[in-house]
């Protein structure tokens, strides 16, 4: 609880069992939530709730273990950057990858080479 | 570096060089011991940062085949065990809670806490393993291997090993027709119920594949509610005339799947066991890639749980000749870092592999 004012050597942040402890049991809670929405069929819907409940937990994981939120910001910079040039790449792939597919045809179709 | 390097013969820890009351694991390039802790942890956060940049090529690779091959996952996938991932979701988050706990009990100079949550976080990696090599060892007893040895594997246009792919087909069949991961909403009678008199379209693949064999009535679909379901598809005959007859430029685009998702709109018209039939034969030639997918994606990944495992036990050995203190614990907290970032990446594998629906 008083692992703030007990923290006097001034380096890094020491995070109080509790918090450990809560974090971790937040992780376990949304795990089985995310197995358990697999049941529920909610269309495509499903995952993005999958993806979001995991990136919840990222946050978490990045925020209390990773002690993130208590370090100097340009360590969350870093890793933020790292996943917007990640998306820059994923995403400007999928956007290639789709303008492509109507033009290939399945292999298995006998059709002439157009062009 | 090149500061430590002026001093010959000096290993840049040494104190003659310092004021007396400088600690001794302070580097001679850095001001303070703060300074030097928090540099340490930026390089880590860079290095982190080029981690994440790598799994990101597996994981474009991911979602571009994922995008253009729904079916392939679908089918795939039935060949894990999503127990058997949530489990191993669990035990590394286990062992997350106590490397955390270990980098407390070093910022504390709690010593012998230190050593117990440093074996536990490895014990952690021990037991992830083990559950790997279970999961392994089912895929590769089905001849379910990564690249050219796996049994979906075509060339040229035909199977390369045909027993093999029979096999293969009649496991995973199995699994997904059977009690498989979805098993719990399907009930043991759910293939025979919707087989007589649903022709089921919600693919395009298996729609307009004009040479798919046993297309009509083989319909799959799992479902918690059939009353519901077979309401919904109460014109199927209709919506299938609507569709205009096979053109490529439909086959396995995205836009035809939404298109249909349109058109199916039903709670469980999502809720789809693929099998072996309802895969066009495309799509046929294309399963061996998810397996490569799988087992590239969960291998990468693996050997970062081994390399963390090795820093783990090193931090041990370290801890125990007591190398750490209050003051001094920077070790201990940066392969932390890696540990948690191991973690990370398996909360995205997890439901990106054992939960597709």
């Amino acid at each position: 609880m008083n692992a703030h004012t007990n923290d006097d050597h001034g380096i890094g942040h020491v995070s109080p069992i509790w918090m450990l402890l809560g974090v971790f049991a937040l992780l376990i809670f949304f795990t089985v939530m995310t197995v358990a929405v697999t049941y529920i069929d909610l269309g495509p819907a499903n995952i993005w709730i999958a993806l979001g409940v995991a990136v919840i937990k990222a946050t978490l994981v990045g925020l209390y273990f990773m002690h993130l939120r208590y370090d100097s910001p340009f360590n969350s910079l870093i890793l933020v950057c790292a996943f917007l040039f990640l998306a820059l790449f994923i995403g400007i792939a999928l956007m290639d990858t789709g303008e492509y597919q109507q033009n290939i045809g399945p292999p298995d179709t006998v059709r002439p080479v157009a062009g | 570096m090149s500061n430590e390097q002026k001093h010959t013969g000096d290993t840049g820890h040494g104190d003659n060089h310092h004021p007396p009351d400088h600690p001794a694991h302070l580097a001679h390039h850095f001001e303070t011991p703060e300074q030097q802790f928090e540099s340490g942890k930026l390089g880590m956060w860079v290095f982190l940062a080029t981690e994440v940049l790598m799994f990101g090529g597996l994981f474009c690779a991911y979602a571009i085949y994922r995008g253009n091959h729904q079916d392939v996952f679908l089918y795939g996938y039935g060949a894990l065990d999503k127990m058997w991932g949530a489990t191993n979701t669990v035990v590394l988050l286990a062992s997350s809670l106590t490397m955390a706990w270990g980098v407390r009990a070093a910022q504390k100079g709690q010593q012998k806490l230190l050593l117990t949550m440093l074996f536990l976080t490895f014990m952690g990696g021990v037991g992830f393993m083990c559950i790997k090599g279970v999961e392994y060892k089912a895929k590769w007893d089905h001849n379910l291997f990564p690249g050219t040895m796996n049994a979906f594997y075509y060339e040229a246009g035909q199977p390369k090993y045909p027993e093999k792919l029979e096999h293969a087909i009649e496991f995973i069949d199995g699994r997904n027709s059977g009690g498989n991961s979805g098993g719990e909403v399907q009930g043991g009678g759910g293939h025979g119920l919707l087989d007589a008199d649903v022709p089921y379209d919600e693919s395009p693949a298996i729609e307009h594949d004009a040479q798919q064999v046993g297309h009509d009535g083989a319909g799959h679909i799992v479902s918690a509610s059939p009353v519901i379901l077979t309401a919904s598809f109460g014109a199927p005959a209709d919506m299938s005339t609507i569709k205009p007859p096979a053109s490529p430029a439909d086959m396995g685009v995205n836009d035809a799947v939404i298109d249909h998702a349109g058109v199916l709109t039903t709670p469980s018209a999502e809720h789809t066991q693929v099998l072996w039939r309802d895969l066009s034969s495309a799509e046929q030639k294309k399963v061996h890639l998810f397996f490569g997918i799988y087992f590239m994606m969960t291998g990468l990944h693996g050997l970062h749980v081994l390399i963390g495992m090795i820093l783990i036990a090193w931090l041990f050995w370290k801890a125990k000749k007591g190398a750490f203190n209050k003051d001094y614990f920077a070790p201990v907290d940066i392969g932390g870092l890696y540990w948690h970032l191991v973690d990370l990446i398996w909360i995205f594998l997890f439901p990106l592999l054992y939960l597709i629906h």
